[in-house]
């Protein structure tokens, strides 16, 4: 089963105890988009084999967003973050390039 | 190919079962091809034998980097039906049912198709105003269904508990010509037919890249070497999106994992497919007497091929109330797949970006009950350029917002 600290209340929430949110850090678009990034910003997803940042929420818990690195190759957590950030922080990217050297996803590596 | 029948049964018993050759050749590829397939799973291998069959495109390879049906077509519940609402996915899965009907014949491969009837428990009131419209679009379409009440379910299904604690059952949509067939059949029939038509199977061979001259395909490296072709159908489930990757285009697809599970084989005690959606959960009982379940999949991405044990709580669960006799059995086995999910559930069979190139995925949870559909129309598109079958599906659908409104992917809530 599949555990993520909540990086709020500290916890170590089993999966039953979280809502998957999907693929985090989208950049949004509106109204006066064009359709390719309006159809992008929908359904255009990353869907890597390998590392990923995902959106949680701790539903059974404190009920905070959160976000989580991992890989969707190995079920490794690599760690978990704070929502209010359009970017992974440093010690996530490292502790990723610890793992796995030359990682890449989107436009941060 | 020598032909299977009774007499080829009773010659090969009287020398002792020495004149059996093998089902399919497995050759070293060739320079070059007029049509590739990537994937041979149910659907490449519909798509290779439709191209052969209908439209007389021998010259083809199908290439799959593990071996031949050891993917999602190994690993499903082999349910049939085509009980579906809208139009293009009622067309394409009916279309699909009605070539099962007669694909042992067809392909003279034993697939083991029973039709043996699915019912869909309506357990809300919701559920049974839903039912009761797709029986009626049903009717429009031409596929064969009928609204049924509590009493008739409870003699098709004796074992059932009509009064369960939280979700009594009040009917349900009856599809007499739905059922189950044999998975792995399908894809080594299909591959049979393929191999006896002079196409290539070509089996422990990784696609690594695709080879494009002015926007146009032109081959494909793989871990054998470069072979050319001029058309490229990608048919790979799970690993669409890095095969696309290759292509130079994206997919709105995501992959997820999907479980399922087997019981310990028991007297024969249910002869339908129940599917139960408001609970989640569906069972029917394999020609061995193993009570084969359908699980739920895992709300992340995911590309193990295991998924997560609480799901499978969750299933039994549903299904112990639904069926209490089944509480004490045990179960034998459990496993997942990768099923590549869009936007709106329904598949993608579409031309690409990329010219002569084609895509069939997104079959998400729903794929095998549509093979013989999937391939049939899949090469119509390749052969021709136009599908009547295919045309809804196409991968523009999601920029033009033409989505087709229903989860096709089980009809259960993933």
């Amino acid at each position: 089963m599949l555990i993520l600290n909540c990086p709020y209340c500290g916890v170590d929430a089993e999966e039953t105890e979280l809502a998957a949110g999907g693929e985090a850090h989208l950049k949004r678009f509106g109204p006066g988009s064009s359709d390719d990034e309006f159809h992008d910003y929908l359904f255009m997803r990353e869907n890597p084999k390998g590392v990923h940042f995902e959106r949680w929420r701790h539903a059974n818990g404190c009920g905070k967003w959160f976000h989580a690195a991992r890989c969707t190759q190995t079920l490794e957590v690599f760690g978990t973050y704070s929502a209010q950030t359009t970017e992974p922080p440093q010690e996530i990217k490292d502790a990723i390039t610890a793992k796995r050297p030359g990682w890449s996803w989107r436009e941060f590596s | 190919m020598k032909h299977y029948s009774a007499f080829a049964v009773a010659r090969e018993a009287l020398r002792y079962h020495t004149g059996w050759e093998r089902a399919w050749r497995s050759p070293e590829p060739k320079k070059r091809y007029d049509a590739i397939i990537v994937g041979a799973g149910g659907h490449g291998l519909a798509t290779a034998y439709y191209l052969g069959k209908n439209y007389g495109i021998q010259n083809v390879a199908v290439i799959e980097k593990g071996w031949l049906g050891g993917g999602n077509t190994g690993r499903n519940t082999t349910i049939i039906r085509s009980n579906y609402l809208q139009d293009p996915s009622a067309a394409i899965y009916e279309k699909a049912r009605s070539l099962y009907e007669d694909l042992s014949q067809d392909l003279n491969y034993n697939i083991m198709f029973s039709p043996r009837g699915v019912i869909m428990l309506a357990q809300t009131q919701h559920e049974i105003r839903g039912y009761q419209r797709t029986a009626h679009a049903n009717a429009l379409q031409g596929v064969q269904t009928e609204w049924i009440g509590p009493e008739r379910v409870k003699e098709l299904v004796p074992i059932i508990n009509l009064d369960g604690p939280r979700y009594p059952v009040l009917g349900g949509l009856w599809q007499e010509r739905g059922g189950t067939a044999r998975h792995d059949a399908v894809a080594w029939g299909y591959a049979r037919a393929c191999s006896a038509m002079g196409m290539d199977i070509i089996q422990q061979c990784e696609v690594t890249g695709v080879r494009q001259e002015n926007g146009r395909v032109v081959g494909v490296d793989t871990t054998k070497g470069a072979i050319d072709c001029d058309k490229l159908g990608i048919v790979v489930a799970g690993h669409s999106g890095q095969l696309a990757e290759m292509a130079g285009f994206r997919l709105p697809l995501e992959a997820v994992a999907l479980q399922a599970l087997v019981s310990e084989p028991i007297k024969p005690c249910m002869d339908v497919v129940v599917m139960a959606n408001t609970v989640h959960g569906y069972m029917s009982q394999s020609d061995k007497g193993e009570m084969v379940i359908g699980g739920g999949t895992d709300a992340y991405n995911n590309f193990t091929q295991r998924g997560s044990f609480h799901h499978i709580e969750e299933t039994v669960r549903a299904l112990v109330e639904t069926f209490p006799m089944i509480s004490r059995l045990k179960m034998l086995r459990q496993w997942g797949g990768i099923v590549d999910m869009t936007g709106d559930r329904s598949p993608i069979l579409s031309k690409t970006p990329l010219q002569g190139c084609f895509i069939n995925g997104g079959w998400g949870t729903g794929g095998f009950k549509a093979i013989p559909g999937s391939g049939w129309g899949m090469a119509q598109l390749m052969a021709t350029g136009h599908s009547s079958l295919t045309e809804a599906f196409s991968l523009d659908r999601f920029k033009e917002g033409r989505f087709i409104d229903e989860s096709v992917a089980a009809g259960v809530a993933h």
